[in-house]
């Protein structure tokens, strides 16, 4: 049976799908600070693919590939908890500012330095930027073809792979040579729960930068247990150019950022009363809102 | 003045999307939009097609002001593919030099367009709502760009809305959402310059990689941006099933169903019904939301409807501050009620 090498990329975002009231300030801007970070939710319909071609697979691998602060570690051991065998944090100050360019070549970079592999699988887009850019842009750098908008893994043949895409207006089945980039959408299925074996394993895993504040008596796990050990890369690790990372290798500049704000209208308050609905039907048939 | 042959002038470039053989609508407001924007930057407007068997397709983008339309015909392009369509853009983008590069933010131009810029190094702005030609300062470097394309999305959920420009970098590149720009052909069009890409010399056999098995396309039966009414339904709704209530609603006076992006997240409703900012976009004469708490994404999709009626229970819903009437209650109660008294007052 064929194994395969599968490398999942995962984003840590704010949690922008309920901006509630709490999380915006007096001015009407929000408070980014209030919103939970989550594991990008594409990315968990992501890592569900890969663990599911590990299911059919044994002995594949799944690999978690994220960029961003050193926090962003907790999405890893998020991934960990569900089944993936390990999990790179790319974090450098160098990356600050980097757009959607700048970071697919950061991302390409880092799995080059990762090795070979036959599959890399990302969620569609990102709910803080909703782009969908990242992931093809990786894919041109890495010069691999890239299959967007999949919800499902339908056969793997000798090298080939057959992917039901779900378009606007249908779905598409096409079939890839791989290795192949994957983009995974909201439909597919939903990111199996932790595993509480899993997470005994490795609630103690940590990148290095987490570490440094633990007591000495502590650090000797990671010598006899390594894959408690997140690997954590710079710039200097996934041997980057520096001027095509962070601002100086991004195109596209951010001009100006407006919040939010409308027109607030006087509304006419009704009750759910018989006699409200009764005016107000009458009014829209009136006003010929309604034929 | 001299001028040499090598030198580009550097025009506004769409790349069009065929819809059975038809340029797609999306594509024709693309155009309307490219042509006020090249007329602004005193360049040409070139529209790139590719497919095969192309019917003509060059005569609709003239009608929507293309000055020059570039045609890669080839039986393996009949249907999109990443690689082979990527190459072709980026060619000819190559060759040509074009300032400005148009596509749709649909699942073809989110899959071609960062392709293409990840090629060419070039900035892509994804989902524009508005573009608009500007300049900017650069203050550190104590440099003025002219003629910028100033990109103009949300952002983070639809909370912001943020300018975006790329001022070192050609093409720029942008991506625009579907149904914000208006279709609308030009008064008096001309047949522009048809030129015929040698399909050959651009593409390479191992770019055909990718092939399609099967596709089911089925044009949606849902029409939210023709709707003069719509009745549309978010979380508070509570399921697939209490969305049958709006239908019926929906049924008796003519209008449309839509949908919140949490309704749609959470399964209540289908995809194509979405409204907002990662939806449609839509102006209808009266828009019911129906246990939508109004989050700013879903707002920035339906304010311009002429009549706004909110249906929630919580009198403070963000929602009500943008509508006409304001009905506090529970849909159950509300729309029934709805029904009832339509029947009664309209003959």
């Amino acid at each position: 049976m064929k194994k395969f090498k599968i490398i999942v990329l995962a984003k840590q975002v704010p949690d922008t799908r309920n901006v509630g009231k709490d999380a915006m300030k007096e001015d009407g801007t929000v408070n980014r600070a209030a919103l939970p970070a989550i594991f990008n939710p594409e990315d968990l319909n992501a890592l569900e693919l890969a663990l599911r071609l590990k299911d059919r697979y044994p002995g594949s691998t799944v690999s978690l590939l994220t960029m961003g602060p050193p926090r962003a570690a907790e999405i890893i051991r998020e991934g960990l908890y569900r089944g993936a065998d390990t999990g790179y944090l790319l974090t450098d100050r160098a990356f600050a500012g980097s757009d959607t360019l700048a970071t697919s070549y950061a991302l390409s970079r880092a799995i080059l330095k990762m090795g070979d592999f036959d599959f890399i699988l990302a969620g569609r887009q990102a709910i803080d930027g909703d782009t969908a850019q990242v992931g093809p842009q990786v894919a041109e750098k890495l010069g691999i073809p890239q299959v967007t908008y999949a919800e499902e893994i339908l056969e793997i043949k000798k090298n080939t792979v057959t992917v039901k895409r779900r378009l606007e207006k249908g779905v598409e089945v096409v079939e890839s040579v791989f290795p192949v980039l994957i983009t995974v959408t909201g439909t597919a299925p939903a990111c199996r729960p932790r595993n509480a074996k899993l997470i005994m394993k490795y609630k103690r895993s940590t990148t290095i930068s987490e570490r440094q504040n633990i007591s000495e008596d502590y650090i000797s796990i990671y010598d006899d247990r390594p894959f408690l050990n997140i690997p954590e890369w710079n710039v200097g690790d996934i041997d980057a150019e520096p001027e095509r990372l962070g601002l100086s290798g991004s195109p596209t500049k951010v001009k100006k950022i407006e919040n939010v704000v409308f027109q607030a209208k006087e509304a006419k308050v009704l009750q759910d009363d018989d006699k409200s609905i009764d005016w107000l039907m009458k009014e829209l048939i009136r006003n010929h809102t309604l034929g | 003045m001299k001028t040499s042959k090598s030198e580009k002038v550097n025009n506004l470039f769409v790349i069009c999307e065929l819809e059975n053989g038809k340029v797609a609508e999306i594509s024709q407001e693309l155009l309307t939009k490219g042509r006020k924007l090249a007329d602004q930057l005193g360049c040409s407007m070139e529209a790139l097609i590719i497919g095969h068997d192309l019917q003509e397709p060059e005569k609709e983008a003239f009608e929507y002001g293309a000055d020059v339309v570039w045609l890669a015909d080839d039986p393996r392009l009949e249907h999109y593919t990443t690689l082979p369509y990527t190459r072709i853009a980026v060619e000819l983008f190559k060759q040509e030099k074009p300032q400005v590069a148009l596509l749709g933010a649909t699942s073809f131009g989110r899959d071609l367009g960062p392709r293409v810029s990840s090629a060419l190094g070039s900035g892509l702005t994804a989902d524009c709502t508005a573009l608009e030609i500007g300049e900017h300062t650069d203050k550190k470097a104590g440099k003025t760009y002219k003629n910028l394309l100033l990109q103009i999305r949300p952002a983070f959920g639809g909370n912001i809305i943020a300018t975006i420009i790329n001022p070192g970098h050609k093409p720029q590149m942008a991506t625009v959402r579907e149904g914000v720009m208006k279709k609308e052909k030009i008064r008096k069009p001309k047949d522009g310059e048809v030129k015929f890409i040698d399909v050959e010399r651009f593409v390479r056999a191992e770019d055909f990689v990718v092939h399609i098995i099967e596709r089911h396309m089925e044009e949606s039966g849902v029409n939210l941006k023709g709707a003069p009414v719509i009745v549309s339904g978010g979380y508070g709704v509570g399921s697939k099933e209490n969305f049958e209530i709006l239908f019926r609603l929906a049924g008796l006076i003519g209008a449309e169903v839509g949908a919140s992006r949490a309704a749609v997240d959470a399964g209540f409703a289908d995809h194509d019904r979405q409204i907002g900012q990662t939806g449609v976009t839509v102006r209808p004469k009266l828009y019911i939301a129906c246990g939508i708490s109004g989050q700013v994404q879903h707002i920035a999709g339906m304010q311009e409807s002429a009549m706004v009626i909110s249906i929630n229970n919580d009198p403070e819903a963000p929602i009500n501050k943008i509508a006409d009437y304001a009905i506090v209650g529970n849909l159950e109660d509300v729309i029934p009620k709805m029904i009832k008294y339509y029947k009664q007052n309209s003959k």
